[in-house]
């Protein structure tokens, strides 16, 4: 069958009008649905395929959407050390996401508490790509809401921080306590006996939309779901204790956010701090300057189902890396030196082995402990090709003057600018336009493999990716 | 005594004239300034500076919050140096320009030191291989110290960056 158009493509059918095989002259994405046409194997109607105005994807669409999700995506065969392109580009496999994991019974990061002291202080913050409000309120209690009025879903609160005693949609002013129930109504009862709302509207049942919350020592999470278990179950001990190796107790400084766009599927962001072999390789800096290197003591720690995880490493002397080990790491520069070496002081504050942690709490956060620059990285997907990252870095309370400024020396590492920050950005994106410009396959992720899937003892491994897909593939049921 | 002390003392003047003859001066500077960045080599960059320089990238969300952070956060020419280093030797990104426009100068006073207080508008334009169009990637304003040298010459002591631009595209990997 010959299909005109912009590049012309020939799809050949078998005897039941299925398709078989597709040649296209330019364009990739023609050859990316038509590939989902063969998979799906279902009959179509040549006389629609061969018509050049006949969007492609619509005949996918009416051929398909019969079908269970299950029949058309489809893992392949060879189990987990492949990730198929679909889990990072389809439109419809993220929107599933959003209802199974980040509106499922997850705990999702929202902010922290020492962002909102007083009574009546707020942030504009998500949950997911679902915009909340997160507020202190008179009794001391935290509450996450949803910021969609209940009356005409107008997103109410528009400023990203303050301090409000109660938020009054700007479009008929309907207005919510700091709690979010429905407080107040315009004209609810009408003028002169006429219009208002009718006798049986209970303002009761038409707050917004109030959202599970917990805190663990000054972080503040939130949850669609009721029957989402306790923080500390969800975490797990041993990731708990690297979670309280940050978030101990004491008390909190915010100094400040980074805020940035990547190009990239928002999933790639745990997998890249799950995939210790990347960081030795990417990081010249890191490599060069002694912070990680593999030969390193370091491990990439998982929880036992395979959604969180912990990367750590000891920081070590740069002159300790061996011949042999230079020789694999293209990035290693020998004979740089800082002329400012403060950038890479340590100093010991943390009860703890390693020097850095960078943990993954599933789904959306990242606890950041690199030496002694601190920060909680929160992804805010949006669609399955771009996502928004919110950083917020903090000290603590009691910390000098001299360390605030450590922190924030050492914070050239990281974030949309930092040393090692920007290329993870770079990478990310690299991947993701490596999907969408060409024409559909899948990813290897095989190294390691007497670990299935989990904890690793070595940095060139990647079964903590293996362990998140594992995780992954439950929850979506695919 | 006395006349030791006018000359070593001499007061620099902060006049409407005097404004003037800074704000051409600084106008000269962050010409040069953005033609290393756009066009020549990144370590001269920190030539631009004195030693004990301070310099931040931030956004205006955490400067009108009172919030220390920067995406780049450099105290002395010292660190300057080693983050051009590291852009030109090390960090893995896309190949890009960075073309940089600043405009709207304001010499804001004239410490009696001879110290120069400036803010400029500032917008960075960002060009990639399969973005050819280019597109905006940070605008916002600068405030700015400038302390003039024995040769007649002005090197920063001070510039904050502080961007309007909420959402950072992806990274930023040169300076502004």
């Amino acid at each position: 069958m010959h299909r005109d158009g912009e590049a012309p493509a020939f799809f050949c059918l078998d005897a039941a009008g299925r398709v078989a095989a597709v040649i296209e002259f330019g364009d990739p994405a023609l050859l990316r649905l038509g590939r989902r046409l063969i998979a799906s194997g279902q009959p179509v109607d040549p006389a629609r395929l061969g018509d050049p105005d006949i969007e492609l994807s619509l005949i996918e669409d009416d051929d398909m959407k019969m079908l269970p999700i299950e029949k058309r995506f489809t893992w392949p065969a060879s189990g987990l050390d492949r990730v198929p392109d679909w889990v990072y580009t389809s439109r419809e496999i993220y929107d599933r996401e959003i209802e199974r994991i980040f509106h499922g019974p997850t705990w999702n990061y929202v902010g922290l508490a020492a962002e909102v002291p007083e009574a009546g202080d707020y942030i504009r913050t998500n949950v997911g790509p679902t915009p909340v409000v997160m507020v202190r309120d008179h009794e001391g209690g935290i509450n996450v809401f949803e910021n969609r009025c209940s009356h005409r879903a107008a997103e109410f609160c528009r400023e990203l921080r303050g301090n409000a005693e109660e938020f009054v949609c700007p479009y008929h002013q309907w207005s919510y306590d700091l709690k979010g129930n429905l407080a107040g109504v315009p004209f609810r009862r009408g003028v002169n006996g006429e219009g208002g709302m009718g006798p049986d509207f209970n303002p009761e049942n038409h707050g917004v939309r109030k959202l599970k919350v917990t805190q663990r020592n000054g972080a503040v999470f939130a949850s669609f779901s009721e029957e989402v278990e306790c923080f500390e179950d969800y975490m797990g001990e041993e990731m708990l204790t690297d979670f309280d190796t940050v978030f101990s107790g004491r008390k909190l400084k915010v100094l400040g956010h980074y805020r940035h766009t990547l190009m990239g599927n928002w999933k790639l962001y745990p997998e890249n701090l799950k995939d210790p072999y990347h960081a030795t390789l990417l990081h010249t800096f890191l490599v060069t300057f002694g912070l990680l290197v593999a030969g390193n003591k370091s491990a990439m720690i998982v929880d036992p189902r395979g959604r969180h995880s912990t990367m750590a490493s000891a920081k070590s002397d740069g002159a300790t890396v061996s011949a042999e080990n230079k020789a694999e790491m293209r990035a290693y520069r020998d004979g740089m030196v800082l002329e400012d070496p403060r950038l890479m002081t340590f100093f010991e504050e943390f009860d703890s082995p390693w020097s850095v942690t960078m943990q993954v709490v599933w789904p959306g956060l990242i606890v950041q402990r690199e030496m002694n620059t601190l920060g909680v990285r929160q992804i805010v997907p949006n669609g399955p090709n771009e996502f928004t990252m919110v950083w917020t870095m903090f000290g603590y309370e009691d910390d000098d003057e001299e360390m605030t400024r450590h922190r924030l020396r050492q914070g050239n590492l990281m974030g949309p600018a930092g040393f090692l920050g920007l290329e993870d950005n770079e990478a990310i994106k690299f991947v993701q336009d490596g999907m969408l410009n060409s024409t559909g396959g899948e990813h290897l992720v095989a190294l390691d493999p007497e670990v299935p899937a989990g904890t690793s003892t070595t940095l060139i491994s990647e079964a903590a990716i293996r362990a998140m897909y594992r995780h992954w593939r439950q929850e979506m049921g695919l | 005594m006395s006349s030791m002390a006018d000359e070593t003392v001499a007061l620099a003047e902060d006049s409407r004239t005097a404004r003037r003859a800074a704000c051409a001066a600084v106008e000269e500077f962050n010409a040069d300034y953005c033609a290393v960045l756009d066009d020549g080599d990144l370590m001269d960059w920190p030539d631009f500076f004195t030693e004990d320089a301070f310099y931040n990238i931030t956004s205006r969300e955490n400067f009108d919050h009172g919030r220390p952070v920067g995406l780049v956060y450099c105290e002395g020419r010292g660190m300057l140096r080693d983050r051009a280093l590291a852009i030109a030797r090390t960090s893995m990104f896309g190949p890009r320009y960075l073309r940089h426009y600043l405009s709207n100068t304001r010499v804001t006073g004239i410490e009696p030191d001879g110290t120069v207080c400036a803010t400029v508008n500032y917008m960075l334009i960002e060009t990639l291989a399969e973005l050819p169009e280019g597109r905006l990637h940070q605008a916002g304003r600068m405030i700015d110290r400038f302390r003039p040298q024995p040769d007649g010459g002005l090197l920063l002591s001070s510039r904050i960056a502080i961007y309007d631009t909420l959402l950072v595209p992806n990274a930023l990997v040169l300076p502004v």
